[in-house]
């Protein structure tokens, strides 16, 4: 199988030195007697403190809250980011029309939101649905536009030449044609939901990675507040991946390979 | 046989520096049903224009444009048009690229598509990507690809300029064998005067600055067409005196 060829294996494997190193170090630094438990923990109890919240059944309800946000707040931020994207991609007056507003409502960061939001929807899942959803909606809706802008002009003419229909030139033309460019932005968009569900946990909520750390702030442990982050990096990282997945599968028409036939 | 095409006093100019550039002047050319008829010429000759405003893809022009005794306004299926580029999309199968171009209401578009591709011997690369293909193969798809949609004429601006000798040459025999079994009439604009003698029934010759015909010749070759007979040297003479002068020729024949 190609994904244990070498070269893979090589990669990766250096890939886990530093984390590794920065573990041992950790690891040192205890055993020399350095760490205070109350300001820095050991890494055993940050496995301790995983372990028991685990058998208390408290971990996977923080983490599948978390995640369940995350994806909703998403895939809402995905339908409107695609759908106003081919609009606005498609059509110069469109485009014109939502230009300065979209440009005025970019540059202010999802968090910024938070007190209207709270005010506005009150402190359940809305008012964070509604940070996630700005958080992952300016990546995608960007990129949705520039994909689409950069495809080249010779197939816009081909349609016309064949008569294509416009429904079908959006789903054979324009979407595929700009599906390298939106699956960058989804990726951003995701991971800005993610850091944005965090931000909104920490500030008003009963459960969640982002309300764990909270929690561990204000009982003083900084071992849950450690296993928080790590989870918090660790889910970040299997979302990208898994995107990074799909987004190979539906490109694959695009992997270099070589002409089978010269 | 009647006229496909008619054109009369054919004028296009471009916006340029210096006010209006003119690019095409004083076109007048009949095509009848079913011939092949090559426009050769330098570039900036106004070749690919003339071939562009027939498609339907540049309305912008002084004149009178007609197939089937209609003005063109714009391009459609019945028109179907080989590009230097194979143009296809790169994320759809051979296959999946001709279906692309059929229109809704086809019936069997499997059988249609599968005769399409066998017809340019591309049978069991139904489900090959174009980055995977050849340029001689991606332009076979390409020539399948307007031929499944039955067009009445077929526009090829420099089909096989892209490709190398020997695959052209075998191109071109594979559009002579294909014409044979379907004789759609064709327009080949091209910069190569072997290849307009030796696919054309009628070559018609033009300068550049401002593009305008400057002679039309029958050419009638025996059949099967030769690329080496005396007829095609002959008439090779004819047009390349046409282009070069009859002093200026670089190259002398002695026949």
């Amino acid at each position: 199988m190609k994904f244990f060829k070498n070269k893979t294996l090589r990669f990766w494997l250096i890939s886990l030195i530093l984390p590794l190193a920065l573990l041992g170090a950790w690891k040192g630094a205890d055993l020399l007697g350095m760490l205070k438990p109350y300001t820095m923990p050991k890494p055993e109890s940050v496995i301790d403190t995983a372990v028991e919240l685990a058998a208390a059944g408290k971990l996977h309800v923080h983490v599948l809250s978390s995640i369940l946000l995350v994806l909703k707040g998403f895939l809402l931020a995905l339908a409107a980011g695609l759908i106003l994207g081919v609009l606005i991609g498609l059509s110069k007056r469109i485009e014109a029309f939502f230009e300065l507003t979209v440009q005025i409502f970019k540059p202010i960061p999802p968090i910024a939101w938070i007190p209207l939001a709270i005010l506005w929807l009150g402190i359940e899942d809305k008012s964070k649905l509604y940070i996630i959803f700005l958080g992952a909606l300016f990546p995608i809706l960007l990129n949705v536009i520039s994909g689409i802008k950069n495809i080249d002009r010779k197939y816009f003419e081909l349609a016309k030449v064949y008569e294509v229909p416009g429904m079908k030139l959006i789903f054979r033309v324009v979407l595929p044609g700009a599906l390298p460019e939106i699956m960058t932005g989804i990726r951003v968009g995701l991971g800005n939901a993610w850091v944005c569900v965090v931000a909104a946990e920490m500030i008003a909520s009963v459960t969640g990675v982002g309300y764990l750390l909270t929690y561990g702030r204000s009982l003083s442990r900084p071992d849950m507040v450690i296993l928080a982050m790590l989870l918090i990096g660790i889910i970040g990282k299997v979302m990208d991946d898994g995107l990074k997945f799909v987004s190979k599968m539906l490109t694959k028409w695009n992997n270099g390979e070589e002409a089978l036939v010269r | 046989m009647s006229d496909k095409v008619i054109i009369k006093n054919l004028n296009k100019s471009f916006p340029g520096n210096n006010g209006q550039l003119r690019v095409l002047s004083d076109i007048n050319l009949s095509i009848q049903e079913g011939q092949i008829v090559s426009v050769i010429g330098g570039s900036g000759c106004g070749k690919s224009t003339l071939l562009r405003i027939l498609a339907g893809l540049d309305t912008d022009y002084q004149g009178e444009v007609l197939f089937d005794g209609k003005p063109v306004t714009k391009p459609t299926r019945e028109k179907g048009i080989i590009f230097q580029d194979h143009r296809l999309l790169p994320w759809l199968t051979a296959e999946e690229n001709i279906r692309f171009s059929l229109p809704g209401d086809v019936p069997d578009k499997n059988a249609l598509i599968q005769h399409y591709l066998d017809l340019v011997g591309l049978a069991g690369f139904e489900k090959t990507y174009p980055k995977q293909l050849s340029g001689g193969m991606a332009q076979r798809v390409a020539v399948a690809r307007a031929l499944a949609n039955k067009p009445k004429i077929l526009l090829l601006d420099e089909p096989f300029g892209a490709l190398d000798a020997i695959t052209k040459i075998s191109m071109q025999d594979e559009l002579l064998s294909i014409w044979d079994k379907e004789p759609i009439t064709m327009v080949l604009v091209t910069h190569d005067i072997d290849e307009a003698i030796y696919l054309g029934h009628r070559v018609v010759v033009m300068t550049p600055r401002p593009g305008r015909i400057k002679g039309i010749y029958d050419v009638e070759l025996n059949i099967p067409k030769s690329r080496t007979g005396l007829d095609f040297i002959k008439i090779k003479e004819v047009v390349f005196q046409e282009f070069f002068g009859a002093s200026g020729s670089p190259f002398i024949y002695n026949i």
